[in-house]
């Protein structure tokens, strides 16, 4: 009894306070949201909580006593259990599917009789916490094998697949945020800068089709100075060949100077497409020939990443016109400010945009916002929740918002790094990635910048899956850090 | 446990990602929420339903406090375009009683309209029937996206005078532009005291602000109403018109082309002003009043066309009262002093003929008989005289027009009606233009001595040169409406004018005209028990039979009306011009006809000129 208590006692003394006091601002935060989005002009009574404020402030309280719990359970136990937990967590995503009914088309929800639950909000911390394990093994790198990979991507790929069955693309989505923690953990820069470089060169090359730059339609033109420009740093970067990169750089620029030259004074209009990769055909022969003359392999990555990208490009209008079904295209054409469709497609983001523009620099005051109250916004106290803060806080509601997710995710990441263990370090990364891309998604999906992704603002949106599940994440990365110096003692 | 410090760095990375995402939603907050008011007005649009309330519009009286206008109201049915959901349009055009053509035809015309936005309501029918409304409220609910608005049309207890009252009609883009007040859809008076005392009678439009929800609901008030604006009521108008006397008038008036314009001298207040052919006035109301304001415009008898102030007519032999006023006045002639005339003005080679009378006569008897030549002399001896203290024939003219200016005359007498004409009295620069300077003289221009030639005047100045004699020297502008609800009326119509003549030579005039009536022209005009003054005109016109006027005032010295007729191509004064004056005066101070006067009661009712003038007119 009395070593327990003593233990006890160290954990409430050396759990991170900042990020309890950040949980529990948000929380709030998130409740009035949900009173002023579900407030009633009809039933102007404030102390009449309905149906939503109602039932989340009880799920706060039950998160709160979950959080409490979560605390007192021993580190060791979560490191034990971790894939125990994992399987428990898949075969239960499993189960959804089959027994779940069509919510919306959606078979995610797990219904026990006035009691719903979304199994999807469960599996980030199981796979957080399996992840975890596979990299607190003894001497485990990523890179020291290739099976390391796989299995990674398999504890990653298993949620991500049984989500998407479940047909909740937005929460399988949620998974590929864990690319930042294999980034941490080893993996080339090259992926995460491919997988940037990929949606760049998608959103350009869709965008700006209208407008023509010799003769090539702008979005390709500026896509092809990209992939030059790519091709420079990555030799200098990534290659580690200064030299290669400083005769790529003089080669564009003078192509460049030429180009401009016979259409701007000679008045010769080239052919767009095949001046643009003639030049970067040559900078890619150059590269060629420097690894055979220099012994310098690693030229090879521009030259990769050149030919991908051009062959990206080429594809992307078949892929976005052919494979892509028409709803989608025309959410991303929507988010990209291509389409403006206000009844339809864009009907959300645009009633969206109105409550958040509307508010101005101090918002119309709490339980004051017409777009919320009159609902025009739809999902208003759900995923799109971010408008009752524009449109009644404004913008300085709004921006304090992000700036304490923002805080709470640069906690997250320092607690991250300060972990003894891999296991300790590998868990927070997660639970920073999945908020950096709940955050990202979810406001800029408000804001219009991002295509409309249904996925909650942690501690915002209503719901009690949503609530528990960013909950048990959060304060199992406190315990664990809670006991990161007990790691002295054994 | 080793730590890899080369991956230590990528935190850095990864911090510096969510860094500048977050910086890039700021700015873009920025811009949404600082940069750009346009969102703040689409929250407002969509969830303000801005209400117009229209006040009841002043009503109109009689001098007599007889209600003439009045306000019915009315339905339109109101759209707001993005609210529109799909509908069973079948449903809705047998409710509103329209084919489908007509309802597509609306929709496409309606689109078409400046002023058009899928945000704010739209009229898509104005005016429904009582019937229609009743109907479509019923089912309103089924059409989301429409609303009924209630409007206020005008209705009139009388079909007469609808030249003074006017009517109204909705506002086009140029009424907007002149007067901001105005929204689309709004009504404004059109023509008479409709337009110029539409301030008065229009009111304050009210504003209700409806807070409404994603689905076009209306959830309540704003602020439980307190941005609201009540409107406020139109005043009412109390006319001058003597509405039964207008009735007596247009009756008298029908089949006839011209005016009537009756005034009471001491006030300036115009008891009836006829202008024929008329029109009724409550054909402009509603839904058939394009169609049948088109159909009076295109009538070949103009009855749009208010003669009494808008038509400029020689005033023919009624103008002679002005002339012995500004010889008079000049020293031209005393009453002593005769002018010869056998059978006319005969002089240089010029003659311009007279009827049989005395001769050389005076100028009382020169106006009981309404002699051509004396006015001639007297405007001869004004301009022509080397010697005369005026020095040119220039100046002497000029001194002339002044006269006449200061009656009436020549410019807009500011009745508070729209669209006066100021009718026509030439200056010696006019002249000048025409013949050369110095190269002309009274006989050049000498028929404006009788109210021909160059000289054209509307019945409302003719009738106030009339009420100007009555009043012996002096007139307060004419005026249709008496009082203004909770205002006064302008100065103007309150002030007396006094032209440059003095007020024994209005006496000799008055006398003069007194015995035109008791042993002159005007005999028919003589009244049983009430002393009548008059002075008949026959004025040459291009347009085919002489055009038949009179001017007449009674009682002799208590002036309770003075009158003018003016009837065209109709021949003399004395048939159509004295016997119609003589019975409105009748009527005005009597209240009846006497028995021996019925004949011409009968005459003037059933007769028609417009016929009998053998003209195409206009």
């Amino acid at each position: 009894m009395e070593s327990r208590s003593t233990d006890r006692t160290s954990i409430f003394r050396s759990v991170d306070w900042v990020v309890i006091l950040l949980y529990l601002l948000l929380v709030i935060g998130g409740a009035i949201s949900i009173y002023a989005a579900s407030y009633d002009f009809d039933n102007a009574n404030i102390f009449s909580f309905d149906e939503f404020s109602g039932k989340q402030i009880r799920w706060i309280g039950f998160s709160f006593v979950l959080g409490f719990v979560l605390l007192l359970i021993d580190k060791r136990m979560y490191e034990t259990y971790a894939y125990p937990i994992y399987f428990a967590v898949v075969v239960l995503l499993m189960v959804t599917i089959a027994i779940a009914p069509n919510i919306k088309g959606s078979h995610s929800w797990l219904v026990m009789g006035s009691m719903s639950l979304q199994p999807a909000e469960f599996g980030k911390f199981a796979t957080a916490l399996a992840l975890a394990k596979l990299f607190s093994g003894y001497n485990f790198s990523l890179n020291s094998k290739k099976t390391n990979y796989i299995k990674a991507i398999a504890i990653i790929g298993l949620p991500i697949v049984l989500i998407l069955a479940q047909n909740e693309t937005g929460s399988a989505l949620v998974y590929l945020s864990l690319m930042f923690v294999l980034y941490r953990e080893g993996m080339s820069g090259l992926v995460l800068f491919a997988f940037v470089f990929a949606i760049v060169i998608f959103v350009v090359t869709v965008k700006y089709t209208t407008s023509a730059v010799l003769g090539l339609p702008t979005g390709e033109f500026v896509v092809f100075l990209l992939i030059d420009l790519a091709m420079v740093a990555i030799a200098a970067f990534f290659s580690k060949s200064f030299f290669a990169a400083r005769v790529l750089s003089l080669w564009f620029i003078l192509a460049g100077i030429v180009i401009t030259a016979l259409a701007e004074i000679v008045g010769i209009e080239l052919p767009g497409f095949a001046t643009m990769a003639g030049v970067t055909a040559v900078a890619m022969l150059y590269c060629v020939y420097e690894i055979i003359k220099s012994h310098c392999p690693r030229l090879i990555m521009p030259i990769i990443v050149a030919g991908a990208s051009m062959a990206f490009m080429l594809s992307v209008n078949y892929v976005f016109n052919k494979a892509l079904q028409p709803h989608q295209q025309t959410r991303i054409k929507v988010s990209l400010g291509i389409e403006d469709d206000p009844l339809k497609a864009g009907y959300n983001v645009n009633q969206a945009k109105i409550a958040i523009g509307s508010g101005g620099l101090s918002g119309k005051g709490f339980l004051n916002g017409t777009q919320t109250k009159l609902k025009y916004v739809p999902e208003q106290h759900t995923d799109f929740i971010f408008c009752t803060i524009g449109e009644e806080e404004g913008f300085i509601g709004s921006t304090i918002t992000i700036i304490l997710f923002l805080i709470l995710i640069l906690r997250v990441l320092a607690i991250a790094e300060r972990q003894p263990t891999p296991f300790g370090r590998v868990y927070s990364y997660c639970v920073a990635s999945y908020l950096i891309f709940h955050l990202c998604i979810n406001i800029g999906m408000v804001i219009g910048l991002c295509p409309v992704i249904g996925i909650p603002l942690p501690f915002f949106s209503y719901g009690g899956s949503s609530l528990w599940g960013f909950t048990v994440l959060l304060f199992i990365m406190l315990r664990i850090d809670a006991s990161r110096k007990e790691f002295r003692n054994y | 446990m080793r730590k890899d410090y080369k991956l230590e760095k990528r935190k850095y990375v990864v911090a510096s990602f969510i860094i500048l995402i977050s910086i890039i939603y700021i700015v873009r907050l920025y811009a949404l929420q600082l940069d750009d008011d346009k969102y703040k007005d689409s929250a407002d649009n969509n969830a303000f339903l801005k209400k117009t309330v229209y006040p009841s519009r002043g009503l109109i009286y009689d001098r007599n406090g007889e209600l003439i206008v009045y306000n019915q109201p009315a339905y339109d049915v109101m759209m707001i375009p993005r609210d529109v959901q799909p509908f069973d349009t079948l449903d809705f055009c047998n409710t509103l009683n329209i084919t489908r053509e007509q309802f597509d035809k609306r929709l496409v015309d309606m689109r078409k309209s400046t002023g058009y936005s899928t945000y704010t309501p739209q009229t898509f029918i104005t005016q429904l029937s009582a019937q229609d409304y009743g109907r479509l409220q019923e089912k309103l609910y089924r059409f989301p996206g429409f609303f009924i608005q209630k409007r206020i049309l005008r209705q009139y207890n009388h079909k007469s005078a609808a030249n003074v009252l006017g009517n109204i009609r909705e506002v086009n883009p140029n009424d907007i532009k002149r007067d901001p007040y105005y929204e689309r859809g709004d009504y404004c008076g059109d023509l008479g005291v409709e337009k110029s005392y539409d301030h008065h009678l229009r009111g304050f439009k009210g504003k209700e602000i409806l807070i409404r929800d994603a689905h076009g609901r209306i959830q309540g008030r704003y602020r439980d109403g307190e941005e609201d604006i009540p409107g406020i009521a139109g005043r009412n108008l109390k006319l001058s018109l003597d509405i039964n006397l207008q009735q007596y008038a247009e009756s008298l008036m029908v089949n006839k082309i011209g005016a009537v314009v009756a005034i009471e001298p001491s006030t300036g207040e115009i008891l009836c002003m006829v202008s024929s052919p008329t029109y009724d006035p409550t054909i402009l109301i509603g839904r058939q009043r394009g169609e049948n304001y088109a159909k009076l415009n295109n009538d070949k008898y103009k009855p749009l066309f208010d003669r009494a102030l808008m038509a400029a007519y020689p005033p023919g032999s009624t103008f002679k009262p002005t002339q012995g006023l500004i010889l008079l006045q000049e020293g031209i002639i005393n009453l002593q002093t005769t002018y010869p005339c056998y059978h006319g003005y005969i002089n240089g080679g010029l003659k311009v003929g007279c009827h049989g009378h005395p001769s050389p006569l005076p100028l009382k008897p020169a106006l009981q008989t309404s002699c051509n030549g004396y006015f001639c002399w007297g405007l001869k001896n004004m301009l022509d005289n080397r010697r005369s203290k005026y020095g040119s024939v220039a100046n002497a003219f000029e001194t002339w027009k002044k006269h006449l200016v200061s009656m009436g005359y020549g410019y807009k007498l500011g009745v508070d009606l729209p669209s006066e004409s100021r009718g026509f009295i030439p200056n010696a620069q006019f002249y000048n233009k025409i013949y050369g300077e110095n190269h002309w003289s009274a006989n050049t221009i000498i028929s404006i001595a009788i109210g021909q030639g160059e000289i054209l005047a509307t019945p409302l100045q003719i009738a106030n040169l009339c009420a100007t004699v009555a009043n012996r020297g002096w007139f307060i502008t004419p005026h249709v409406v008496k009082e203004i609800q909770d205002t006064v009326l302008e100065s103007q119509y309150l002030e007396k004018r006094f032209p440059t003549i003095d007020r024994e030579h209005y006496e000799s005039v008055a006398e003069g005209m007194r015995m035109a009536v008791t042993g002159g022209t005007c005999r028919l005009a003589a009244l049983p028990d009430i002393e009548v003054c008059g002075k008949t005109g026959t004025a040459q016109n291009p347009h085919g039979k002489d055009h038949s006027a009179f001017i007449g005032f009674a009682p002799y010295h208590d002036p309770q009306i003075a009158i003018c007729v003016y009837v065209e191509n109709a021949g003399f004064g004395a048939t159509y011009g004295v016997p119609i004056g003589s019975l409105v005066m009748e009527k005005y101070l009597k209240g009846q006809i006497s028995p021996q006067r019925k004949y011409l009661e009968d005459r003037m009712l059933t007769s028609n000129t417009i016929i009998s003038s053998g003209v195409k007119k206009h």
